[in-house]
Parts: structure tokens; sequence; C-alpha cells
């Protein structure tokens, strides 16, 4: 955290000589983009022209907002103990989240399977496709440049700076979601897991090894 | 519509620039692939970008290329791939030699 947290004008820190901190600044002191502009035209016009409610736009970000990767790794954990499921999974993940009650949303997910000959890994090199609706919301590094025009480019390098070392022999299999489609990763199980019931694995699961930038550790 | 590629089906994709909403990523326009699989049919975004219907639906594919195609300096293992979802109407079949 850096030292740009909120008081007047002058510290009132006890015992601190008389120092500012740079005011954090408000939302609106960002640029207004064109994007952004026309994103609330259209949002105004939708809702002036009856095609939905603010109330239905508001509770629609709140949805979204309230999804994260626990839904995903259900999924995941199921996946390790069920043959059958993983199929299941591997062929249609949104049918598999039904399985759960888990509504994945109507753009059709695919699962690719990490094995110890193929790490995959998922990008969006167009924009920022994201199956938001099984893991939540993307970090922001998902979104950024850096991360979509490196990884299809130097995907070895880029999975270094995640902490995750891949070998030589194992294929690197970078997933570019530019369509119809999303993609989760299944990540493979750790070692040492083996005791554990469904709902602790679950627990194991995480955003990064759903996106494919990470491996979930041995135990 | 008929899927005209099949899984194991080595495709190249056309190099063209049209302007619009383009699906399909410039580092693989020109490049030889191989078809792993065969996704289904989609209404065209290059067309329902403008708020047309995008039919006839589209088929769309998996195409595999190694990265080491994409890249000619590529620096990592010479297994590494990139999958890229594709719309059938920037592919035609690979000429030449295989590799």
């Amino acid at each position: 955290m850096s030292g740009t947290h909120r008081h007047g004008r002058a510290s009132q820190h006890p015992g601190a000589p008389p120092h500012r901190h740079p005011p954090q600044p408000d939302l609106e002191d960002g640029p207004y983009t064109d994007y952004m502009a026309m994103a609330d035209a259209v949002a105004a016009l939708l809702i002036k022209k009856k095609v939905f409610t603010g109330g239905d736009l508001r509770r629609m970000i709140e949805l979204i907002d309230s999804k994260s990767p626990a839904a995903g790794a259900k999924l995941v954990a199921r996946a390790w103990l069920d043959k059958d499921f993983k199929k299941r999974l591997l062929a249609d993940v949104n049918a598999a989240a039904a399985e759960f009650d888990i509504d994945a949303g109507h753009i059709p997910i695919r699962c690719v399977e990490n094995t110890p000959k193929i790490h995959n890994v998922i990008v969006c090199t167009l924009c920022s496709c994201y199956p938001r609706l099984l893991i939540g919301l993307p970090p922001d590094w998902y979104k950024s440049r850096n991360y979509r025009s490196r990884t299809i480019r130097e995907p070895r390098a880029v999975l270094r700076e995640f902490g995750t070392e891949i070998a030589d022999g194992v294929e690197v299999r970078v997933h570019d979601s530019t369509a119809d489609l999303r993609y989760m990763v299944l990540p493979m199980r750790p070692k040492g897991s083996e005791r554990l019931n469904e709902k602790a694995l679950a627990k194991l699961v995480t955003r990064d090894s759903m996106i494919g930038v990470a491996r979930l550790e041995d135990r | 519509m008929t899927a005209r590629f099949a899984v194991g089906d080595r495709v190249r994709v056309r190099a063209a620039f049209p302007p619009g909403h383009v699906r399909t990523p410039f580092f693989i326009r020109g490049k030889e692939g191989q078809v792993t699989r065969v996704i289904g049919e989609f209404a065209n975004p290059e067309e329902l970008a403008y708020g047309r219907k995008g039919l006839p639906k589209r088929p769309l594919y998996w195409i595999q290329f190694p990265q080491s195609a994409l890249w000619p300096d590529y620096a990592g293992g010479e297994d590494d791939s990139a999958v890229v979802d594709v719309y059938e109407h920037w592919l035609e079949p690979a000429k030449g030699k295989r590799k």
C-alpha cells in the first residue's frame, strides 16, 4: 500500500511532523473516454426506450460482481474425483455446471485439461473474453496489453513471471479466445491431496490455475 | 451449412485484410495449421457488429498452429502450439507439402 491515504490538509498523526498526503483521486479524475461516453449513452437510451430498467441494469452488474472462482473450483474438484463427470466437463462446461445448479451463461465454455505433457494457458488477444459467470471478473492483468500480446508470443516468459516454470519436454498450448467460446483450464490435481474430500479439494483450486498461469502446488 | 473441413485437415488462414469487426487475429493470417475440433455454427460476428443478423451461420473451428510457424524466432519448446478459434470463411485448404 502506498502512503496515499486520505485525511485533511495537514496530518493529524500524533508525534509526526506536519505533512501532506496526495489525495486519493476520485473515479471521475481519470479521462472520460469516447467509449465510456458511448456506453453511458447506450445504457441511457435502452432505459429510455424501456428495453430494460435501471434496476435491471443494476441487478445484472450486481450479479456479475458477485461471481467468484468458487463455481469453477467446484467443477474442477468433481472432475478430479469422477471420471465420467470429467468427460462431461471436457465436452460441455455449461451443461456440467448446470448439474451443480450453476448458471454459466449462454456463451459456450470449453475446458482444456492440463496433463504432465501439456500445459494450457488462456488469453484473449483481441479483447479480454473471459468466463465471468464461472470464475468471476477477470483480474486487471488479464485485460492488459502486456498479457494479451505477450502470452501468445512468448508464453513461457510470461508464465515465468507468474512463477510458473514449464519444463522443456512439456508442450505449452496457448488458447486464444477470439470468437464465440470462453475457456477454462482443468489444472492437474496436486500431489498429496489424495485424502482430501471434494469440498477440501475445491478449496485448493485457484483462479490463476483455471486461467493456466499457475499450477497448483503439491502438498 | 455443413462444415467444409474435418478434424486433421491442414488449412491455411486467408491472408486478407478487410476493414471492420474481424475476429481473425493478424498473427495467423497466411499461416498454416490443423483442424483439431469442429466447434459448431455461429452467427457471423463480422455482420453482427453492424446490426445485421449474421446469417447464414458460419462453422467455427479450433485451428492448432505450431508456435514456430507463427513466430520465426520463437524461443520456447519445439512442441509449443497455439489454438485459435477461426470461422470457416477465413480458411482454405493448405497447399503444398506437409511440414
